[in-house]
Parts: C-alpha cells; sequence; structure tokens
C-alpha cells in the first residue's frame, strides 16, 4: 500500500515498535546475514575482555535496518528514494527500540513528465527502552498523487 | 565494499528480512511479490550491505586458514599482533574500544533492486574531516562511497558511509 500525497500532511507521524528485549541470537543473525562478523557484535569474550564493553552491541547498520522496516511499513514496498542517518548512540541486548517518521515536506517535483512526482521528505528517530536516541535522519519516498 | 559480482538471490534475501525482524512477505513470498506493485522479491532498503558477502577483501569475516581476532582458547586469536585494531572505514563498526566506529550511513535508491539482479560495487574515497571530541580528543571522519550497479550497468544504489576514529580510546 502506498502513501497518497491527497491524504498526507505535514506534522503526521508514523511510529512503530521495531525490535523488543534486543537478543545475542537476533544480532547473530544479522551478522550471518550481513556478513559483518566482527567480534564485538557476536563475541561476549572478545567485546568484555578485550575490547572493555560491558558486553557485545548491535550494528549499527542492525538498528538502520530495523528502523528502515518502519519506513517500508510506513511509505511502501520499493517507494523510498533515499535514507540516511547516524548512529547516536550503542544499541545493546535487552533493548527495547521505537522507530518513528515525521512528514518534514510534501513536494511534487516537475521532470519530463507531465504529472509531478509527489515526494515525501520525512524525519526519522528511533529510541531506546530510555527514550536515549539510537539512530537519527532524513528519507525521502515517492507517493501517490 | 568493493565486490565484483553481487548476486541478489532469495535466499540471502530471506534470511537478511528475518534478521532484522521483518516479515514482510515481500523479501520472500514470491506469489505474493508478483501480484504487489513491486512485481518480484525486493531487497530490503539496507540490504546492499550485505555485499561484504561478495567482497574478497572484507576485513570483519574470517578468512580460511587465517588468525581471527575473535576469541577461541583465548579471548583474543590474535592478542599482541594488533589484529584487534584492524578497520577501515568501509568496513564499520571497526575494531576494539577508541578505534573506528560506524557514525553515518547514507543510500540513494535510483531504481529498483530485487531477487535476480546481479550488482557490482566499486568504492571511492570521499571526504574527510577532524572534530575535537569531548572525551577522546581528536576526532577523525572518513566518509567512502559505493555504487551499485546492475548487470545492464545502471547505477542502482549510491551509499555512503562515514566512519569515526578517534585519537586515543574513548574513556
Amino acid at each position: 500500500m502506498a502513501l497518497r500525497a491527497s491524504e498526507l500532511e505535514v506534522g503526521a507521524v508514523f511510529e512503530e515498535p521495531v525490535v523488543e528485549d534486543l537478543t545475542r541470537t537476533q544480532i547473530v543473525q544479522y551478522a550471518g546475514a550481513s556478513g559483518d562478523y566482527n567480534p564485538l557484535h557476536s563475541d561476549e569474550v572478545f567485546a568484555t575482555n578485550v575490547a572493555g564493553y560491558p558486553s557485545v552491541f548491535a550494528h549499527g547498520m542492525l538498528t538502520m535496518a530495523m528502523t528502515g522496516r518502519m519506513l517500508t511499513d510506513f511509505v511502501g514496498d520499493g517507494r523510498l528514494l533515499g535514507f540516511g542517518g547516524r548512529f547516536t548512540s550503542q544499541v545493546w541486548p535487552g533493548d527495547t527500540l521505537v522507530a518513528s517518521a515525521t512528514v518534514a515536506a510534501i513536494r511534487e517535483e516537475r521532470g519530463r513528465h507531465e504529472a509531478g512526482q509527489h515526494v515525501a521528505e520525512l524525519t526519522v528517530r528511533t529510541v531506546n527502552q530510555d527514550g536515549a536516541e539510537v539512530f537519527s535522519g532524513t528519507a525521502t519516498a515517492r507517493l501517490d498523487p | 565494499m568493493a565486490a565484483e559480482r553481487f548476486p541478489i538471490e532469495a535466499g540471502h534475501v530471506m534470511m537478511f528480512a528475518r534478521s532484522v525482524g521483518d516479515p514482510n512477505p515481500v523479501y520472500y513470498d514470491e506469489d505474493r511479490a508478483r501480484s504487489a506493485e513491486v512485481g518480484r522479491i525486493i531487497a530490503p532498503p539496507t540490504f546492499v550491505q550485505a555485499s561484504a558477502q561478495f567482497d574478497p577483501d572484507y576485513p570483519l569475516r574470517p578468512k580460511i586458514g587465517q588468525p581471527w581476532f575473535g576469541s577461541g582458547k583465548e579471548a583474543s586469536g590474535t592478542a599482541g599482533s594488533g589484529g584487534e585494531q584492524r578497520d577501515s572505514a568501509s568496513a564499520p563498526p571497526g575494531g576494539g574500544a577508541g578505534r573506528g566506529l560506524h557514525a553515518e550511513q547514507h543510500f540513494e535508491y535510483h531504481r529498483p533492486l530485487g531477487v535476480g539482479d546481479v550488482l557490482s560495487a566499486t568504492t571511492r574515497p570521499g571526504a574527510t574531516w577532524e572534530k575535537e571530541g569531548r572525551r577522546a580528543g581528536k576526532l577523525m571522519f572518513a566518509e567512502t562511497i559505493t555504487e551499485y550497479r546492475n548487470q545492464e550497468g545502471d547505477l542502482v544504489v549510491t551509499a555512503r558511509s562515514v566512519g569515526v576514529r578517534t585519537e586515543r580510546a574513548a574513556g
């Protein structure tokens, strides 16, 4: 289901829980699928004894991917034109994350086509159970008229 | 991540979607995907990051027959050799505390990406800049830009990764 520009307002917010009580096993799943086997994310002995962290922690890209799920659930499949942001805090096993998108602007891009392409600019934010921001970014998505 | 050949495969897309907790059938159910607007199984928005699997030099994957810096009998398989410090902006997040970390990631989507596409990825360095950190001394930022092209040579995704290194370990 794609979003319609005519039904969307600036300031509208879409929010979705993307993980509850993040497990070490899910972090390992992501390591296996993404190919990033950095032991900081999957090897508690290395992460604590060698690197000095309190435990393993999630790949930033896992947080971003979970945030991307919220985005595609909001704007529809294959609708993103851009998605980016900063990793602002680490994500730990046991964390519960909520991702949200706020409509910052809706515009019509006039190109070669007579009818312009409607586009939404979104502000993206993911926070943990303490309200601390773990990802902060923006996204752009194609809309139906 | 540079890769000569990064085939977008159904099993890989399914595993990736599972690992990020996304139950959307457009990532694994061919019939559902075919009847949707996208018309085929597509890749999730951050999927090109998995091109690491197809980068022969990717430093954060154990290489057969070579020592690995994660734990085995010892807490680090390469303790003392500096192996745990190995990282690069293109392979974030990097090694131990105070070393390289993944600071930012940005994707531009030029064309749909789906199962059956075969991408190639080329990387180039982008901007570098420095900032004075509060705890860890100077922070050194470096961009890596990766262009993913499909089998027709068309640009599909442009990725911009920012890695940050600290002058000394953060407290």
